[in-house]
Order: structure tokens, then sequence, then C-alpha cells
């Protein structure tokens, strides 16, 4: 796989507090890439360092090979950091003109990336006139202007109303479909959730986690499970050695599984047996509850060490 | 480097205030010295003609027309310290870092439009002194005309230091209004400087000392030019007689001071966190 950021062993202190510990990750082509933390966790001091403007204290990085530097590699990066950041005075479509500018790109690219955020009908209007999620689509339509490698985005739905949201995430899932990799920062774990393959927990300046999301914790899901034979159904469960944990809420009965074991050959083991499910449904934990377990695992780990 | 004028350019060109700024520091510097130049009636009464007085003679013009157009250069210094001061309430400087700018190139965009600046201000300057020097000078003959023509230079290098320690201040402070007070309280700090080295120790050394000092160094690149008008009525009061030529170390000085204020500036950016 082709490397586009390499981070290794990254420190930042402001003063004695520490933003960021001794991170290292990857990031490679094609993958929708989540860094998921708390506010304060360091997410956005690590995209400041990696794009130019936080001075790191200790540790290194490089963009793509390692053969470009920090300063040419930006150009073909496209990043929005906290807010949209605009001149107000200008028109969206002077702002990006200067964007142009800066990353040397031709103007062509103006109408064509104001056309995929859907504001090309909104291009001479200033940008102090525009809306808070104008603004968020603006800032996207200027980081994708030079087609960029990868598009890195910072709490990107942050402030905005649901319909702005989903406009946002549409807009993200369609340029990740495009094969552009994509970095999202973000507290929101649905918003991980939805859109990442891969995610990178950072909790307090550290790394928790970095892998796919799917393997995030070693789980096999569960099953939740309702039926006439109640009793019977628990005893059952009890006994057999692919389950775990129980846990049982009126007539709800919630198994979670040690082993891998499919839906169907569950329910023919039940039928075998004599059991005849009304309620079969087999889940995997959300993302926050798989965060909400690394987090407190750690914590619980730091207690008894 | 074009790319970096042009750059900044955009930034001054769209935004209102800045326009209607660089327009005035052009244009009234203009009025005033074309104003001056044609005859005012005063009812009747008698006429004033400031031609006559022979100030438009060259070469003292350069000297006349280069102190007076220098004090116009505040309306640019309020550009100058504003270019920064909006870059970073509008956090558009940290955008423009995350888009592929350089910090050095951030500072150099604004330095050259620095020098664009004051060059285009010198280039103004000396082709309507040269045309009104024409229209009244006594005397025409090459030589004597382009005798003092370093009064240019001077100026050049007068708006050229003075903008840099704007740059400076916006940069350190962040803030327009901050840097333009700091701006003025260096004025004042130097001068009271200079007043108590004068009171404790007297003689010549506090005036040599004070001419190293930044905004003291920028002034004394053109010497006032009064007294020299004088002298041209009353040539016989040898006692009026000082020293008005501009000299290879007072430009020094002030490039020197220009320097290190961009240097100063880049560093500054360079350590800071966005």
């Amino acid at each position: 796989m082709e490397p586009i950021l390499t981070i290794n062993n990254l420190t930042k202190k402001f003063g004695y507090l520490t933003a960021v510990k001794d991170l290292s990750f990857t990031i490679n082509k094609g993958n929708v890439y989540g860094i998921l933390g708390p506010n304060g966790s360091g997410k956005s001091t690590t995209l400041g360092i990696v794009l130019n403007v936080v001075n790191k204290t200790n540790g290194n990085f490089h963009w793509f090979d390692g053969n470009t530097t920090t300063h040419d590699a930006l150009k073909q990066v496209g990043a929005i950091i906290e807010r949209p950041n605009f001149y107000p005075y200008m028109t969206a479509e002077q702002n990006l003109k200067l964007v142009c500018r800066i990353k040397g790109v031709d103007h062509s690219k103006i109408a064509e990336k104001l056309e995929v955020v859907g504001l090309l009908d909104r291009k001479d209007h200033k940008f102090k006139t525009y809306s808070l999620g104008m603004k968020q689509r603006l800032a996207i339509a200027s980081a994708l202007l030079n087609d960029p490698e990868i598009l890195i985005l910072d709490e990107p739905t942050n402030g905005l109303d649901p319909q702005g949201i989903h406009q946002i995430r549409q807009i993200i899932k369609d340029i990740a479909a495009d094969g552009t990799t994509i970095l999202l920062a973000s507290h929101l774990l649905d918003e991980v959730e939805k859109v990442c393959s891969h995610v990178v927990v950072l909790r307090k300046g550290e790394k928790l986690y970095s892998g796919r999301v799917d393997e995030m914790i070693s789980s096999h899901g569960f099953f939740e499970l309702k039926a006439e034979k109640h009793d019977q159904l628990i005893q059952l469960l009890e006994a057999h050695s692919n389950f775990g944990k129980l846990k049982i809420e009126d007539d709800l009965i919630t198994a979670f599984l040690n082993e891998p074991m499919s839906a169907s050959d569950f329910n023919k083991l039940m039928f075998d047996k004599g059991i005849l499910l009304s309620h079969l449904v087999k889940r995997k934990e959300s993302l926050e509850e798989q965060f909400l377990q690394l987090t407190d695992n750690l914590e619980t780990n730091q207690k008894t060490a | 480097m074009l790319r970096l004028v042009k750059l900044e350019l955009q930034k001054l060109w769209l935004n209102k205030t800045s326009r209607v700024l660089i327009i005035i520091s052009f244009i009234l510097p203009f009025t005033v010295i074309i104003l001056s130049s044609i005859k005012i009636p005063f009812f009747g009464l008698f006429t004033l003609e400031l031609g006559e007085l022979g100030i438009f003679n060259f070469p003292i013009i350069w000297h006349i027309t280069t102190f007076f157009a220098s004090y116009f250069k505040f309306f640019f210094a309020i550009v100058v310290v504003s270019m920064i001061g909006n870059e970073y309430s509008n956090k558009t400087l940290k955008q423009n870092l995350i888009d592929g700018l350089s910090k050095k190139e951030f500072i150099l965009s604004k330095f050259y439009t620095i020098v664009f600046f004051s060059l285009s201000a010198t280039i103004l300057i000396g082709i309507a002194s040269f045309f009104i020097g024409l229209i009244y000078s006594s005397y025409t003959e090459a030589s004597i005309i382009f005798r003092e023509v370093e009064f240019l230079l001077a100026y050049f290098v007068k708006l050229l230091g003075f903008f840099s320690l704007c740059l400076f201040f916006g940069m350190l402070l962040k803030r327009s209004a901050f840097a333009l007070g700091f701006l003025v309280m260096t004025w004042f700090v130097e001068g009271i400087i200079y007043l108590v080295m004068e009171t404790q120790i007297g003689g010549d050394l506090p005036d040599k000392i004070f001419n190293f000092f930044p905004i003291q160094s920028m002034y004394k690149l053109i010497d006032q030019p009064i007294q020299r008008i004088a002298m041209t009525k009353f040539p016989e009061k040898t006692n009026m007689a000082y020293d008005y030529a501009v000299h290879w170390y007072e430009i020094a000085i002030v490039l020197g001071w220009s320097a290190l204020f961009i240097f100063l500036s880049y560093r500054l950016l360079k350590k800071r966190d966005l």
C-alpha cells in the first residue's frame, strides 16, 4: 500500500501541557480514516503539526514517500481546520481564485468544485453573507480545488443543523467514492462510524487504538433473542460454550458471543433443541459502545497498575 | 515573486478600506503638490504663488517634494498594519499556510508589496516633481535638474523602513489598533530617551546616538527643507547653514533596520503556533 502520511513518535508540548504524546500512525492511499477522541484529546494539534501551522516539540512526520518537502506536499493536500476561514469581503469566487494562486492551480477548477458542493449560483455573493453550512461547503470546495491526494477535515459538521450535517456527510461520501483518501477528525462517534473504514482513537494526546473500525474490539457481536420457552432458552445459553455474558431485560435476552457463530447456525441449533424463536437479531457493538469500552479499559488498567 | 505580489494585491484591492487608503496615499500628495504650484488669488488683495518663492527650482524641488510627500506615508502605514491584523482576525493566515503557502512566502508577499508600493510612490513623486520643476524652475540645464535626485532614493528607503517597522509591529501584536498605538509610543519613547540623554550627558553624543534610533533615523534621511528655503532668501546669514544632504550612512542605518524588522517578523511567525 502507498503511504500518504507517516507520523513517528510525534510529541507536542504547550508549556506544561502535553497535547500530543509519542503518537505514531500511517495513512495509506484510498482509505477513509477517522481520528476519534473527545474534545482536547489532541486531534486538531496533530493535524496542525502535519499541516505546518503548529511547531512540533519532538518526533517527525513525512508526507508521501518522504522525498517531498512539507511545503510542496501541502499543495497536493486539501484541508479544513475547525472553522471555514476566508476573506469576508471577497465573494466565493474571489476567495477561491486566491486559493488557486496559492496552490498554483488553474482558475477553471473553480466552477467545477462549486458545482460539487452546490454553491455555483451563489458564487458572486460575499463570503460574509453565507450561512455556516454554506461556509463549510465553500471550505470543502476550496480544499478540493487541487484535486488533492488526501482531504483532511477537522470537525466538518460542528455547529451545523441536521440538514447541513446531512449535506456535508453526503459530499464526503461522494468524494470518498471517487477514491480520494480522507482523514476525518471528529468527536462524534456515529460520524466516524458512518463515514470511515479505519480509525485512530486518541485520548489526552495518546493513541488508544489504530486500525480498522470493525476490528476495533475483538468482539464477535451478540444475539438479541425472544422465545416462548424463556427459561429453557436461558438454561441452554448458559450451558453453551459459545456464549459468555447474558443480559436479560423482561423477555428480551441479549447473549454475547465468545466465538464466531452465524445467526442461521444458531437458529438451526435452537430448532433442533425444540425452541422456537420469536425474535432473533445478530448485532455488533456500535462504535460508541466500543469506544467507551476502550476508554474504560484503559482507566481501569491505570487504576490497577 | 510576481505570484506573491499578485496574491497580496488581490487581498488589498478587494478590501474597500485598504483600497480607499491606497488611493488616498497616492492621490493626496499629488494634489497638495499640484495645488501649491498654481496661483491662488486671495480676494484680489494679493496672489499667492508658491512657484515664485523659488521652491520649485531645481534642485531644491527634489528635497521639498519628498519631504512633504513623506508625511502621507501614514495612510499606507494603516494599510500595512491592517493587512497583518486582518489575516490574524479572519484566521486566513492559518488557512493560507494550510493551503500551501510557506511562512517565508507569507512574509515575502507582504514585503514585496511594501517594496512595490514604496517604489510606485517614489516613481510618481519623481515624475510629478520633474514636470513641476520643468514648468517653474529658473534653471533647466540637465546637470542642475539631476543634481540631488538622491532625495528620491532617500524617500524610497524612508518609506521602505517605515513600512517594515509597521509590518513588524503588526506581526508582533496581531491587532491593527495596538500596532498603530505602539508605533506612536515608539516615537514618544525615542523622544523621551533623547531628552533624558541630552540633559544627563549633553554635547554631541546624544544627537549621534539619537540618529541610530529607528524612527529618528528614518526622519533624518530627508532633513527639513524650511531652513534651506530661508537660506536661499538670505544668503548673507551664514549661521543658518546646516547639513541637509542625504548621506550613505543614513541610508545604511535605515536599510539595516528594515532588514532586521523583516527578519524578526519571519522569526516571530516561524516560532508561533497558529
